[in-house]
C-alpha cells in the first residue's frame, strides 16, 4: 500500500510501534529554539504552531563538529591516523519539511561524486528514515516554489505525511520508508477522498507562496557576466560577513578540517566553515583570492544560483526555506538579491 | 564505503635541501604497506595531501614520476604551520599521504605533439614529474620535440640541480635553464622566463605548452605564448588554491563552478578564460 | 517616530544635495516585518528610504571604518553616538569627516516581546511614541510601547546623543534607573563553579557564527584573536571550552568600551543573551574607575586604555 492513514488519536501508539524498531526523533521546543531531538511520545513534540526548526536539520548527518580520525603520538601505531569507530544508531525522524528534504537530496549528490563518497555523511544518512511533513501554511518568507520545490515535495524523504486535520495521510516514497511502516498496526487504509484532499491542500499551499523569483536571465548569462555584474557593490555594503546565513542554511556544506592535540595524541576533526570568513580562501603566502567582502558575498549567491546549477544540470543550490531571510542580522534578503542578479547588467 | 579522508602512512626515507635559502626541501617518501603503494597509482600533474599528526594537511604537487619506482617525491616550501613541521621531520619519521588527487596533464592529447614545458621558481615540481615521465624509455617515442624552459632567481634557487645537469646532456630534450641575472660561476642562460621563452621561440604548430610559475611570471609569459601562435586550447596550466578535503566535497577551493582539487588543478587557458579569477 | 523619520530624511537630502557628505548611514525598512536593514544613501533620492522606528536595532557605527576617508553622515541615537565617539578616540575615524545626525531615542522594540504579546504570524506593526499596534492573522492588538522595549533599552540612561552636529527632535528625558545592572545580581550571587555552569548554559546554543562580533562596532580588529591560526589561540569546534574561550575573551576585550547598544544580542541567530557576560565587565569598570561609562565624551579615555598612578590595584598584595 503506497498510502496509509494515521489518525491523530493513534499517534502515541504509532510512535511506540516505530520506537520498537529504532529511535524516534521529532521537533522539540526549548525556549524559542526548535530542533529535532529524540522523543518518547507525541506530547514531547512541538507540533502546534510548528513551522520549521531554527537551525536546518543538516546537523543530523553533518554535525557542526565531528571527529573524523584519531592518532597517538607514542606507542606502536604512533603518528598513524586511524578511523574513529562509530556505528550511528538507526532513527526515524518525524516532521522534516519538504524544503529540508530537498536539501538532503542535493547534499546526497554533493557528498558523493564519481570518485569519492563522504562516509561520515552517508553512514548517518543511511541509518535514518525521514518522515516529512508537508506545509499546510507556508511562512511568508518561504519561496520553495521558485527553486524547483514546493510545500509537499517528496525529494530526499522516505515517507511524506500530510496533515488532513484529524489525521495524517502517509505516502511511502522509498524502500526504507516501506520497511519502517511494515507491520505497524496503528495505520489504516487511505481512501481516494484522502488523497484528493491532500492534493487540494498541496495546491492551496503552493498558491499561497507569493514570492516568485525570476531566474531566466541568470540561466542565460554566463558565469563571468554575472560575476562582473554591477549589482554586487551595493548588495555587499551592509553584510557583516558573519556566518549566520551559511550555518542556518540547509544546503550550505562547506567545512574545515583541523588537527587537535591533547595529552599523548589527538584527533582530526571537521567543523562547519563559511565562505563569509576571510580565512576561508587565504593562501599560506598571505595571498587571498577573495580579499574583500564583495568577493565573499558574491561567492555565496553565485554558488547557490549559478555555480551549482551549471555544475549539476540545473539543480539550484537553495531550497527556499527562508531561514537566512529571517535570521540575517542586517536583513540581506536572498529573494531581493536573486532579483537583482536577474536584472543586472 | 571507503573512507576517503584517511591518509596512507609513509616513512620519510630522505630529505634534501633544494635551495640555498634552505626554505625548500624535497622529501622522498616510501609507503609502509605494499597495498597502499599499489593503490597510489598516479599520473604527473596530480597532487597529494601531506599530513603531519597534530598539525594538519597540505596539498602538494607530486614531483616524482611513476616511472621512477616505488617512492614518492615532494618538494615543499616552508611557509606555514604544516610546512614548518614537515621541514622539521627527520629521516625515518612517519607522516601521512592522501591521494593521488586531482586531474593530470593531458598526456593523451600531448601524444604525437611537441611539448613545451615552462616553469619558474618552485612551481617546477609537477613539471619535473612530467619531464621524467616523458623522457622515460617506455614513453619517449610518444612525444615529439620536448623543450624545457625553467628559470629561478639565482642558480642556488634552482630545484633538482643534479637532475637538471643530467638533462642538459641529453639530445632528446631542448634544454634552456636560466637565472634572472648574471651570477658568478653561472655559465648558463641569463634572463627572465618570459624573455627566454620569446628568444627560444618554440614552434606552436602541433604543440602543447605547460606553464607553471609564480603569478608574475605567468602574467608576462602568456602574451609571449599568444605572440608565438599558441591558442588557449594549446596552453595548459596548473592552479593552486587553499584546500582541505582535496576530493571536491568541502567546497573551499572553487573557482566559479569548478573545484581546483577535483576538476583541476590542471586547466587549459581556454577553460580559465571563462572562469572568475579567484585563485 | 514619523516626525523623526521626516527630519532625518530632510537633513540627509540637504547634506547630499549640498554635497557636504558622500553618503548617509542609517536604516531603511526591511523586507520582513520587525526588521530594518542598515542603509547607505548616496543620493537625495536614496535618502528618501531612510527610516527611524523601533526596528533600527543595528548599530550603523559598525560600518564607519571602511569609509573613514569619505565624508559620512550617520544617524545616531545615544548608544550609537557613543560608539562614534569611541571610534574617533581610538583613531579609527576622523571627526572632521563625520556629520552626526543626532536622534533622541525612545528605545527599540524587542521582537521577542512583540511575538510573545501576539503569537502567530505577524503581518504588520504600527508604532508611535506611546503604543504599538500588532496585526497577527488578521486581528490587531495594541500594546504600550514601554512594555515591548528590548532589555538593554529598558536600562538605558543615555538615550540622547552625546556628540552630534544636528538633532532631529527635542532631547528626551533620561530614564532614572537607580541600579542599571540589577539584572546581573542573578549571576553575581553564584559561586565561581555555579557561574561557570550558568554561563555555559547561556551559550549552549552558540554556533560560532561570530554575528555578535561582526555586528559590534568596537570589534574592528582586522585579525581577530579567534581567527588567528599561527598560533591558534582558540579552538573552532562547538565544544563548550572552545565556545566559552571565544566569548569570555571577547567580553574582556570590550570591557570599558561597550555602550550596551544591544547589536550583539539582536544579531545572534540563536537568541543568546550575549550581554550577560559583556555587562559585568562594564559594571566592574564603572565601580572601580570612578563611575566611568564608555565614550560619553571625546576627552575621557577608558580606564583600560590608559594608566594613572592612583589606579586601584587591590590584586597587588
Amino acid at each position: 500500500m503506497k498510502y496509509n492513514i494515521l489518525n491523530k488519536t493513534k499517534v502515541d501508539q504509532f510512535l511506540e510501534e516505530v520506537g520498537k524498531k529504532c529511535a524516534v526523533w521529532g521537533p522539540k521546543k526549548d525556549a524559542d529554539q526548535v530542533a529535532f531531538d529524540s522523543i518518547k511520545d507525541a506530547k514531547e513534540m512541538h507540533l502546534d504552531g510548528y513551522m520549521n526548526t531554527s537551525m536546518s536539520p543538516k546537523n543530523l548527518f553533518f554535525p557542526q563538529s565531528e571527529t573524523m580520525l584519531y592518532f597517538n603520538k607514542s606507542g606502536e601505531d604512533a603518528n598513524i591516523y586511524r578511523e574513529v569507530e562509530k556505528k550511528p544508531a538507526a532513527k526515524a525522524v518525524f516532521g522534516i519539511r519538504p524544503c529540508d528534504g530537498a536539501a538532503f537530496a542535493l547534499l546526497d549528490k554533493i557528498f558523493k561524486n564519481d570518485q569519492y563518497t563522504d562516509t561520515y555523511w552517508f553512514e548517518k544518512r543511511d541509518a535514518a528514515t525521514l518522515i516529512g511533513l508537508g506545509c499546510n501554511n507556508p511562512c511568508s518568507t518561504c519561496f520553495c516554489t521558485s527553486v524547483n520545490s514546493h510545500p509537499f515535495d517528496e525529494k530526499g524523504l522516505d515517507v511524506l505525511a500530510s496533515d488532513l486535520g484529524d489525521r495524517y495521510l502517509l505516502k511511502i516514497l522509498t524502500d526504507k520508508g516501506a520497511k519502517l511502516l511494515d507491520g505497524v498496526t496503528s495505520l489504516d487504509d487511505a481512501k481516494d477522498a484522502d488523497i484528493s484532499g491532500q492534493e487540494a491542500l498541496s495546491k492551496k499551499a503552493s498558491d499561497s507562496i507569493t514570492a516568485r523569483l525570476s531566474q531566466d536571465r541568470i540561466k542565460e548569462k554566463s558565469v563571468l557576466e554575472l560575476y562582473n555584474a554591477d549589482c554586487w557593490s551595493r548588495i555587499q555594503e551592509s553584510c557583516l560577513n558573519c556566518g549566520t546565513c551559511t550555518f542556518v542554511c540547509p544546503t550550505c556544506h562547506c567545512f574545515d578540517i583541523q588537527d587537535e592535540l591533547f595529552r599523548d595524541g589527538g584527533v582530526r576533526i571537521r567543523n562547519w566553515d563559511s565562505c563569509m570568513s576571510w580565512l576561508f580562501t587565504i593562501h599560506a603566502t598571505g595571498h587571498n583570492p577573495r580579499p574583500s567582502r564583495k568577493e565573499r558575498v558574491r561567492q555565496r549567491f553565485m554558488h547557490k544560483f549559478k555555480y551549482i546549477p551549471v555544475k549539476r544540470d540545473g539543480d539550484i543550490g537553495c531550497v527556499g526555506c527562508g531561514r537566512c531571510v529571517n535570521l540575517c542580522p542586517v536583513n540581506i534578503d536572498i529573494r531581493e538579491v536573486v532579483q537583482e542578479m536577474n536584472a543586472s547588467k | 564505503m571507503k573512507n576517503p579522508y584517511i591518509p596512507y602512512p609513509v616513512r620519510v626515507e630522505q630529505t634534501v635541501i633544494e635551495t640555498e635559502d634552505r626554505n625548500i626541501k624535497s622529501f622522498r617518501l616510501v609507503f609502509l604497506s605494499e597495498k597502499d603503494r599499489k593503490a597510489f597509482d598516479y599520473i604527473p600533474g596530480q597532487f597529494a595531501q601531506l599530513s603531519i599528526v597534530g598539525k594538519g594537511e597540505i596539498p602538494i604537487g607530486i614531483a616524482s614520476s611513476p616511472t621512477e619506482g616505488d617512492h614518492l617525491l615532494f618538494t615543499v616550501n616552508k611557509v606555514g604551520l604544516v610546512t614548518t613541521a614537515l621541514h622539521n621531520l627527520y629521516e625515518g619519521d612517519l607522516m601521512g599521504v592522501r591521494g593521488p588527487l586531482g586531474n593530470y596533464y593531458p598526456f593523451e592529447r600531448m601524444k604525437g605533439k611537441d611539448v613545451i614545458v615552462i616553469g619558474g621558481g618552485y612551481a617546477f615540481t609537477t613539471l619535473r614529474s612530467t619531464i621524467v615521465y616523458m623522457l622515460d624509455k617506455k614513453n619517449r617515442a610518444d612525444y615529439g620535440r620536448i623543450t624545457l624552459i625553467y628559470g629561478a632567481r639565482t642558480p642556488g634557487m634552482l630545484l633538482y640541480r643534479d637532475t637538471l645537469a643530467e638533462w642538459s646532456k641529453r639530445d632528446d630534450l631542448d634544454y634552456h635553464v636560466t637565472v634572472d641575472r648574471e651570477f658568478p660561476g653561472w655559465t648558463g642562460r641569463v634572463g627572465f622566463v618570459p624573455a627566454v621563452t620569446e628568444q627560444v621561440a618554440p614552434a606552436s604548430k602541433n604543440a602543447i605548452a605547460i606553464i607553471c610559475g609564480p603569478p608574475i611570471m605567468i602574467k608576462f609569459t602568456l602574451p609571449v605564448m599568444t605572440k608565438l601562435g599558441f591558442t588557449p586550447e594549446q596552453t595548459v596550466m596548473s592552479l593552486e588554491n587553499r584546500m582541505k578535503c582535496g576530493i571536491g566535497i568541502c567546497g573551499r577551493c572553487n573557482v566559479g563552478p569548478e573545484y581546483v582539487c577535483k576538476d583541476g588543478p590542471v586547466f587549459t587557458l581556454a577553460q580559465l578564460k571563462d572562469m572568475p579569477q579567484e585563485y | 517616530m514619523q516626525k523623526r523619520t521626516e527630519k532625518i530624511k530632510e537633513i540627509a537630502k540637504r547634506l547630499l544635495e549640498e554635497k557636504k557628505v558622500d553618503l548617509v548611514l542609517g536604516h531603511r525598512k526591511g523586507s520582513i516585518v520587525l526588521k530594518n536593514a542598515p542603509y547607505f544613501a548616496y543620493t537625495p533620492q536614496e535618502a528618501d528610504r531612510l527610516i527611524w522606528d523601533g526596528n533600527c536595532r543595528n548599530n550603523p557605527a559598525n560600518f564607519l571604518i571602511p569609509y573613514k576617508d569619505n565624508r559620512v553622515a550617520i544617524v545616531a541615537q545615544g548608544c550609537v553616538s557613543r560608539n562614534v565617539v569611541g571610534l574617533i578616540s581610538e583613531n579609527q575615524v576622523k571627526r572632521e569627516n563625520l556629520y552626526i545626525i543626532g536622534v533622541p531615542c525612545l528605545g527599540m522594540l524587542s521582537p521577542e516581546k512583540v511575538a510573545a504579546a501576539s503569537p502567530g504570524n505577524i503581518t504588520e506593526i504600527k508604532e508611535d511614541n506611546e503604543k504599538v499596534v500588532i496585526t497577527t492573522n488578521g486581528s490587531s492588538v495594541t500594546q504600550a510601547r514601554e512594555a515591548l522595549i528590548r532589555d538593554n533599552c529598558t536600562q538605558c540612561t543615555h538615550r540622547n546623543p552625546v556628540l552630534y552636529d544636528e538633532l532631529v527632535a527635542e532631547t528626551v528625558k533620561e530614564q532614572d534607573i537607580p541600579d542599571r545592572y540589577a539584572y546581573l545580581s542573578e549571576i553575581e550571587k553564584l559561586s565561581p563553579e555555579e557561574r561557570a555552569g550558568y554561563i555555559d548554559n547561556v551559550f549552549k546554543n552558540c554556533i560560532r557564527c561570530y554575528a555578535c562580533r561582526d555586528a559590534c562596532p568596537i570589534c574592528y580588529c582586522p585579525e581577530c584573536f579567534v581567527d588567528k591560526f599561527s598560533p591558534q589561540w582558540c579552538g573552532k569546534s562547538i565544544d563548550s571550552t572552545d565556545v566559552l574561550s571565544y566569548h569570555l575573551i571577547r567580553a574582556f576585550h570590550t570591557a570599558g568600551r561597550c555602550t550596551e547598544c544591544g547589536a550583539c544580542e539582536d544579531a545572534c541567530p540563536m537568541g543568546i543573551k550575549v550581554r550577560m557576560i559583556t555587562s559585568k565587565p562594564e559594571k566592574d569598570v564603572k565601580e572601580n574607575y570612578e563611575g566611568y561609562e564608555a565614550w560619553l565624551s571625546l576627552e575621557a579615555k577608558p580606564p583600560l586604555l590608559t594608566f594613572k598612578l592612583d589606579d586601584p590595584q587591590p590584586f597587588i598584595k
